[in-house]
Parts: C-alpha cells; sequence; structure tokens
C-alpha cells in the first residue's frame, strides 16, 4: 500500500496574517505543517501500517524551497516528499496548485491512494483535492470521517450536512479527510532525527513539464481588484462575575424578547 | 449592466427539498441576470415548483442520482452541456460539501478558476465576488478575468431568500456523460443523525460551548440553557475535533454559518475560524474567564467569569421564571 499525502506548509496561525503588496499572504517567514494535514499524515501512516508495508510520499507547494512543515511530516514516519518550489507559483489559486500537484503526484510509482486535508487553514478554498482527482481522473470521496481498505477498495464515512454517507470507492483513488478522523501522532525524537536524512525532491515547474505561463499570476484567471477592512463589530459592556452575572444575562435576553 | 444568464445549484436536503442557501444564491442571482436556472443532480419535477416561485423559469436535471456521488456527475453533465453551446455568464453554488466538489470538477473540465467562500457578487466591469479572510477582518474582491462560466461558490446566509410569486420552471434533461473510472466511487447508504429541537442554522437563540467547559459532561449545561431558551446547541471546532459532540454542531469556518437573534458563547476563546460563522449574529453574550479572549471584542455583553458558576445560576434562574 502505497500512499500520497498532500501538506501544505503555512505561516503560523498564531501570528496574525498579512498580505504582501500585491495582496497576497505573506509566507516569507518561517512555514509550518498545516494542523489540518497532520491528519492526512497520520491516516496514511495507519493504512500503510494495517497493510503490512508500503510507503507513504508527501508531495506539497511551498515558496522559498520551505521544508519545515514537510519535515515535520517526515518525523512522524512519512518515508519521503516531492516540494514544489518556483516563484512562476506566486499568485498560484485552487487550479493553479492542483495542476502542480497533480504533476507532482504522477512522479510518484505505484500510488494506491492519494490523501489531503478537506480545506489548507490559510486559503480554506475546499477544492484543491476534488481537483487533483480530476486532473488525475480517479474516482475521490471528499470529506472523510473515517476511512478503511479492504480488498482493493477504499471504504468512507464521507460527512454530509445532515450526517454521513457510507461510500467507497475502488484504488486507486482520492480521499480527502477532516480533522478528527485519525489522532496524530507526535513525532518521537528518533523520528525528528531520522526525518533530517529523509529525502526530499525539490523541484520547479518546468521539471514537472508544466508550461509557467498557465499558473501563478499569470495564469490564475483572477485579479485582486480591491481588499479593504470589514465593518467592526463594536465590543459592548464586559463585566468581572461578582456572583450575580447571570441576572444581567437574564436582563438582556428579556431586553431581546426572546425568553 | 446585467448578466445574460446564470445557472444556480439546486441542492436536496435529505427531505427531499431545496436547500436554504440555493433559494439564498437564486435571490441575488436574480438580481445581476436577466435569464436565472437551475441545475441539480436529482429529479426536477420535484424542485420545479419550488425554485419557480424563487425566479428560476428552467431546471436542467440529471435525474436521479442515486447511489452516486453528486460531484463527479453533476460536473461532468454540466460541461457537456456548456461544450455544446448553451453556456451561462456565471455558475453559482452553494459552499457545501457536494457544491465544492461539483464546482472542483467543472473547474478542471473547463479550466476555469472557481473561487470559493464569497459573501457577495457584482457585476460591473466583469463580475467581482468578495471574500472575508482574517476572520472576516478584511474583504477581498476578486475579479474573474479568464472568460467564460465565472464559477462561484458562497457561503451560507450571504443572501436572503425571497419568493417571486413565480409558477413552476420549465424542466429540461442535463445528461450525464460516461465518467469513466473517475465516476466509480459509489454511495452506499445515508444516516441522519438525529436532532430534537431547532436547527442549528435556524435557531432564533443558539448557545455554543467551547474547550473551557474542562470536560466533555459538561456540554449538558449547554444542551440545558439551550432547551430552556428553546435554542439550538452548538460548538467550537476544538470540542468537535476532541470528540466531545458530534461534527454536526460546529460553529464556524469549516462548520455552521449561524445569524441567531441571541448568541450565547461559553467558555469558547474566539478563535477566528469560530468568529467567521457566528460574527453576524444580531447580538453576542460570551462568558469566559480570561478577559483577554477575543471573543469580549466583539459581545454585546461579556461575562469575565467561571462557565461552571455562570452557566448553572443562568439554568436555575431561568427554570424558576
Amino acid at each position: 500500500m502505497n500512499v500520497v499525502v498532500c501538506v501544505k506548509q503555512i505561516p503560523d496561525p498564531a501570528d496574525p496574517g498579512a498580505l504582501n503588496p500585491d495582496h497576497t499572504l505573506k509566507r516569507d517567514g518561517k512555514l509550518i505543517l498545516d494542523e489540518s494535514d497532520s491528519y492526512g499524515v497520520e491516516m496514511a501512516l495507519q493504512l500503510v501500517d494495517k497493510a503490512g508495508g508500503g510507503e507513504v510520499t508527501l508531495v506539497s507547494m511551498a515558496p522559498n524551497g520551505e521544508v519545515s512543515g514537510l519535515r515535520t511530516a517526515l518525523a512522524m514516519g512519512a518515508a519521503k516528499a516531492i516540494l514544489v518550489s518556483d516563484d512562476a507559483l506566486k499568485g498560484a489559486g485552487a487550479l493553479d496548485t492542483a495542476k502542480v500537484l497533480a504533476a507532482a503526484i504522477k512522479r510518484v510509482e505505484g500510488a494506491d491512494l492519494v490523501l489531503a486535508a478537506t480545506e489548507s487553514s490559510d486559503g480554506y478554498t475546499g477544492t484543491v483535492p476534488e481537483q487533483i482527482a480530476a486532473i488525475l481522473d480517479l474516482p475521490s470521496i471528499t470529506f472523510a470521517k473515517s476511512v478503511e481498505i479492504a480488498d482493493g477498495i477504499v471504504k468512507v464515512r464521507r460527512q454530509t450536512e445532515a450526517g454521513y454517507d457510507e461510500c467507497e470507492a475502488p484504488l486507486p483513488a482520492l480521499v480527502s479527510v477532516t480533522a478528527g478522523v485519525v489522532e496524530p501522532r507526535y513525532p518521537s525524537f528518533k523520528g525528528i532525527m531520522a526525518a533530517k536524512s529523509k529525502p526530499v525532491d525539490t523541484l520547479t515547474v518546468a521539471d514537472l513539464g508544466i508550461d509557467a505561463a498557465i499558473v501563478g499570476w499569470a495564469g490564475a484567471g483572477q485579479e485582486i481588484v480591491d481588499v479593504a477592512a470589514a465593518p467592526e463589530r463594536e465590543a459592548g459592556e464586559v463585566i468581572e462575575d461578582d456572583g450575580e452575572a447571570h441576572l444581567k444575562i437574564v436582563a438582556f435576553l428579556d431586553e431581546l424578547k426572546v425568553l | 449592466m446585467a448578466l445574460s444568464k446564470v445557472w444556480v445549484h439546486a441542492e436536496l436536503t435529505p427531505e427531499g427539498n431545496v436547500a436554504p442557501i440555493s433559494l439564498e444564491i437564486l435571490a441575488k442571482a436574480r438580481e445581476i441576470a436577466d435569464v436565472v436556472e437551475v441545475f441539480t443532480g436529482a429529479d426536477g419535477a420535484a424542485v420545479a415548483a419550488t425554485v419557480g416561485a424563487h425566479g428560476a423559469t428552467k431546471v436542467l436535471a440529471t435525474g436521479d442520482l442515486s447511489g452516486k456521488l453528486q460531484g463527479v456527475h453533476v460536473a461532468a453533465a454540466l460541461a457537456a452541456a456548456i461544450e455544446g453551446g448553451d453556456a451561462p455568464d456565471a455558475v453559482l453554488l452553494g459552499t457545501t460539501y457536494d457544491g465544492r466538489d461539483i464546482a472542483a470538477r467543472l473547474s478542471v473540465k473547463l479550466d476555469k478558476p472557481v473561487l470559493t467562500n464569497n459573501t457577495d457578487i457584482e457585476v460591473g466591469d466583469g463580475i467581482v465576488v468578495s471574500t472575508q479572510i482574517f476572520g472576516g477582518t478584511q474583504i477581498v474582491k476578486t475579479k474573474f478575468a479568464a472568460g467564460g462560466p465565472a464559477i462561484a461558490l458562497f457561503r451560507p446566509k450571504s443572501f436572503v431568500a425571497e419568493e417571486t410569486g413565480g409558477g413552476a420552471a420549465e424542466v429540461a434533461a442535463l445528461a450525464v456523460p460516461d465518467t469513466g473510472a473517475a465516476g466509480a466511487a459509489k454511495l452506499l447508504n445515508r444516516h441522519v443523525e438525529e436532532t430534537s429541537g431547532p436547527k442549528l442554522d435556524e435557531a432564533a437563540v443558539v448557545v455554543s460551548g467551547g474547550r473551557g467547559l474542562g470536560e466533555a459532561g459538561k456540554f449538558e449545561l449547554i444542551e440545558e440553557l439551550a432547551k430552556l431558551t428553546k435554542g439550538a446547541p452548538g460548538a467550537s471546532r476544538a470540542i468537535v475535533d476532541a470528540g466531545w459532540v458530534p461534527y454536526s454542531y460546529q460553529v464556524g469556518q469549516t462548520g455552521k454559518v449561524v445569524k441567531p437573534t441571541v448568541y450565547i458563547a461559553a467558555g469558547i476563546s474566539g478563535a477566528t475560524q469560530h468568529m467567521v460563522g457566528m460574527k453576524g449574529s444580531k447580538n453576542i453574550i460570551a462568558i469566559n474567564k480570561d478577559p483577554e479572549a477575543p471573543i469580549f471584542g466583539i459581545a454585546d455583553l461579556g461575562i469575565v467569569g467561571d462557565v461552571h458558576k455562570v452557566l448553572p445560576k443562568l439554568i436555575e434562574a431561568l427554570k424558576a421564571r
């Protein structure tokens, strides 16, 4: 069982986000593994383990040859990584990203399953996994809350508005997993040390045979025309609970006539 | 300037009704286009009256797709229709599970970008959509610059649904071409999680709990308060990920968007991921022991205190009425 996991390296969500003058997200500081992707990495490791063999390969697209987040996932247990890093990708939209990741996935031989998070924590379009599946002409099941594999078939509980759907697809297939699908492990000290020497293949768009003119700003097919502050919501009254604060809440609910 | 024609996704609820988000988008579509048609991955006759009453003149329907996943099949059908010459100026869908799948597959078929999580759309010098970023503190406007159908997904409750009094829409067949290997996934069974009381995204009062509750068992306090206020219980992503409550309770960027009359946030600090889903509430009450919690920045009434003390007293006070 060979599994490819798409992972994104993002600015630390704990830091305030900022935009560059060209309206792209500032990504020049250290990037970390998107927490949403740790679930896919863990899922992949468990599936390979259960199958009794195979390996987990990571694919990622990031500026400046960034590998910090990849090292975290390698420390968890992934075997190797492909990183696509190219200035031509600045301004890339979801479809461009999918084209790049799909081309990188094609270089992994014998991949039975492609996993991804449902959406990244910074861009959160939620379309990239399904776009990758479309480009690779794979069946896909998105928004998985559980994943099992038996006899060449992946069985998934797919999140819905009202509950979940039981779905299945023959391998090879793509599955996007929700946060909480499994409990991600913490990298061990041994894992962290081992990750330092695991192979990371860094590629440009030209290496992937992609024309730089169809990705990034050049090919995004979208143009940011304005960025403005949203109307602010004003803070109201904030009080310390003196043991009677619940009465304030009751009075407020009364005033709003919801009781 | 208005668009000539747009297509809106008519998504169905498990009960078979047209989903509120589809009717919301229909209201906006009428504002920006001369002709509004819907498409659905279901039987067209079942939705014709409802979408007609909300301004659609035609339903493009694949017919029943039971046992199949919507995304790959509906997208293939739309792409075939568009390549056949029946191209709209824009294809509008909700940012839902199936909406994202359909839009993603369609964008690859047409090689056009898809813009997600929008809260507004304007037509002037081109088609421009608005998206909130950084927890809703900034709004980005993006223009579709690739020509051809603009594919846009909208957050729930971005628009207000409104009936026009129109008659039933005409039903037309939307042929699904062979989807080959990509269409091999199957839908075997549907499970609906039973909930009692009002729906989270429709309730006048929403009471949500977060990590400040301390342990899963304390979510009872949230449920009891919700019951007493005839509201719906909700949750932050933190406690959903921790497995305390099902995903269907989650309010936020990756969960439900709610705009109740009153939103009570108990033990929720106010991560941007949560705030995006509830800051449109008419009134917000927050209870948190950390006076620096970001939630107090948007609360109409903020109580700096321990939820384990405030909630039981609040529940007793309401029971005594």
